[in-house]
């Protein structure tokens, strides 16, 4: 960094109204610069040397007595045949689970809120609007707690599913996958020896498609609360530059209001629609503070998340290597599914030899 | 659900600007588009009942005695209204503290953000210097990099240079944020450049004409700042977490989360649970009411960024 900021003299051959501009340039970024290069680059660069190290915790992760032991963190969770590697997979099942349900029931339910609140005649739309939207910005840590108190034995979910007649579970504490006790209900309760007997990441596939877990879908369902408003949001705005014009070409053409949607509305929604699940992807692959606060990964370890797994085998059992290594695993699933937005949205609208253009100029500067 | 339908809901049926087709398909449009409005209005109401229910049983279980709490779940009415919760988080626990603390590090965050940020927005979208795209470049990708998997390097760092445990800890590393740059970047670009041409002519150094000109003008930018870094600093909990361990640095996202594995006492202690987090939900209601309409359009902005 210190190369770089030497640097401001080669401006210096602006003058007049542009004098004095490159170095206060780079006075105006280097507090940001410092503090992200402090506490965002390095602290990335330290963590991938421990993922690869055996660093127990003592003293420094730099000093002499720390070795280098190269994937051995990185095997042991994922082709270790331990229980770090059973942890992993479990968490891998769980987090898979919850985004597969997480993602589709929030895109469509902020679409649906969105295009609710969003007609013209609609009295009351602020409210409504507040209404769905103010989940979003209280702290997950509060949700939480009102979510216990919820979902718990004696809470408001089980009284309302008292009314017809059923007797709700002790959400939290109910480790049995939701798709197991569908099954169970038909009366299957054992699987084939084709899926219990084989594993992925220490977890056999009877397991894997055991869905999840009843405390799980608890957090779904929180998940799908707290953010339908944010991304309501998102939609509201995009509906707001879908032009009229084609929709009361549509009108003029017989179509129905469900017709004029599905043809005309949706298909311009599409970008959003797709930032909005990648969105959605890339946040349900971090659930930590949930977890932290509510569950700490029980029951029966089928709400943790990997997110919580790395604090988990860090913080608590003082496996840093490992931590560490699931932290950057995690970082690449992450990093995967935010090039793909970046990518997808990029295209958009532009043609691909003024993309090729910008890229260029880009990598230029 | 009738009663829900206000009479202009259905003035507004009538519109007479519509091209008249025969007289009996009009009326059978008519009604059917009178009972769709009814239908909507009603769906909306229930799923607004269903967004605030849970909100308003927290205030009123947060008045119940415990036994209520658990025997009596959805009366929003408590039937012996008790202050217990809040007397016990006030005068016989760490919540006071907890609070302060929330309160000084969202404090200098707000105020370090704001001002760090718009001077880094400021020097990207108008100051020329070399290696102006480069520093873009590197806020931009930082913006990907996911918070959770920074939550060992961070502690690492912290670590490493002997602040671990401290209020510097807590603070320094949130007073930067990349998404803030680029809102600000972002919004310098849209003012015309004319405005400080006139400021240097008269001989305005750089940060005079950005703290006396340009700043001023960026009040709805700034706003939007104050408002997302006041909501996160005051939410975040997973920093808090591997940054400090001393009771006397807990705050307010941590030491609720402590209460929620049931710390104070014996029981579920529902009512103290959900007292502790309506409070802490209550600054954050009141910014969000304030600043509403801005809010609702920041967000959208910020989560495209």
């Amino acid at each position: 960094m210190t190369a770089t900021v030497t640097t401001p003299r080669a401006g210096s051959r602006n003058t007049g109204i542009r004098r004095g501009e490159a170095a206060a340039g780079w006075v105006f970024v280097l507090p940001v610069i410092l503090i992200l290069g402090l506490f965002l680059l390095i602290p990335v660069l330290m963590a991938l040397w421990v993922s690869f190290s055996d660093w127990a915790g003592r003293g420094s992760p730099l000093s002499g007595s720390v070795n280098f032991v190269g994937l051995e963190n990185y095997a042991a969770v994922t082709t270790g045949g331990g229980l770090a590697e059973r942890d992993f997979g479990i968490s891998l099942r769980n987090i898979a689970w919850y985004v597969l349900l997480v993602v589709p029931l929030q895109t469509a339910l902020s679409l649906f809120l969105a295009v609710l609140v969003n007609r013209a005649v609609l009295r009351g739309r602020g409210f409504f609007r507040t209404a769905f939207y103010f989940p979003s910005v209280t702290s997950s840590v509060a949700i939480t707690i009102l979510w216990l108190f919820l979902f718990s034995q004696t809470g408001v979910v089980n009284a309302v599913l008292a009314w017809i007649g059923i007797t709700g579970p002790n959400w939290f504490q109910e480790p049995s996958g939701i798709v197991h006790n569908a099954l169970a209900g038909l009366g299957v309760t054992s699987g084939p020896e084709a899926l219990t007997q084989t594993d992925v990441l220490g977890v056999s596939l009877w397991e894997w498609l055991a869905g999840p877990s009843v405390a799980l879908s608890a957090f779904i369902l929180m998940a799908v609360f707290t953010t339908s408003g944010t991304f309501m949001l998102l939609f509201i705005a995009a509906l707001q530059n879908v032009g009229g014009e084609l929709g009361e070409a549509g009108m003029m053409d017989g179509a129905n209001g469900w017709q004029r949607f599905w043809h005309i509305t949706l298909p311009q929604l599409r970008p959003t629609i797709f930032t909005v699940v990648t969105l959605g992807v890339i946040g349900g692959w971090q659930v930590f503070d949930q977890i932290y606060t509510g569950t700490e990964g029980g029951p029966a370890k089928t709400t943790v998340t990997p997110a919580y797994l790395s604090y988990e085998a860090a913080f608590t059992r003082q496996e840093w290597g490992e931590g560490s290594a699931i932290a950057f695993l995690l970082f690449l699933i992450i990093i995967f599914f935010t090039i793909i937005q970046r990518w997808v949205l990029r295209e958009r609208g532009v043609s691909k030899r003024r993309a090729a253009r910008y890229e260029v100029k880009g990598g230029r500067s | 659900m009738s009663e829900t339908l206000p009479p202009q809901a259905k003035v507004a049926q009538v519109d007479p600007g519509r091209s008249t087709p025969a007289p009996r398909t009009r009326r059978n449009g008519l009604s059917r588009r009178v009972s769709g409005q009814i239908f909507l209005y009603a769906l909306l109401v229930i799923l607004a009942i269903i967004y605030i229910f849970p909100f308003l049983v927290q205030v009123a279980t947060s008045f119940k005695t415990d036994s209520e709490a658990a025997s009596n779940a959805l009366s929003l009415i408590p039937q012996t209204v008790t202050f217990a919760a809040y007397e016990t988080l006030f005068g016989r626990s760490d919540f006071p503290l907890w609070f302060v603390n929330s309160t000084i590090v969202t404090v200098v965050v707000t105020l370090g953000r704001v001002f760090f940020v718009s001077l880094a927005g400021y020097a990207l979208a108008r100051l020329h210097f070399r290696g102006r795209g480069a520093i873009f470049a590197l806020v931009v990708a930082v913006m990907a990099v996911p918070a959770v998997v920074l939550l060992i390097p961070k502690f690492l760092v912290l670590n490493q240079i002997g602040i671990y445990d401290t209020y510097a800890a807590m603070i320094l590393p949130l007073l930067v944020d990349a998404a803030g740059v680029f809102i600000m970047k972002n919004f310098f670009e849209s003012i015309p450049v004319s405005v400080e041409e006139q400021a240097r002519i008269d001989g305005a150094g750089a940060f005079r004409v950005f703290w006396s000109v340009v700043l001023p003008m960026a009040r709805p930018a700034l706003i939007t700042i104050v408002i997302l870094s006041f909501q996160g600093s005051w939410n975040e909990l997973s920093h808090f977490i591997v940054a400090t361990q001393s009771p006397e640095l807990t705050t307010l996202t941590k030491g609720v989360a402590s209460l929620a594995s049931g710390q104070l006492s014996q029981g579920t202690q529902y009512p103290i649970k959900l007292a502790a987090a309506l409070i802490m939900t209550i600054p954050v209601a009141v910014l969000f009411f304030i600043f509403q309409k801005r809010i609702m359009n920041t967000s959208e902005g910020a989560v495209k960024g």
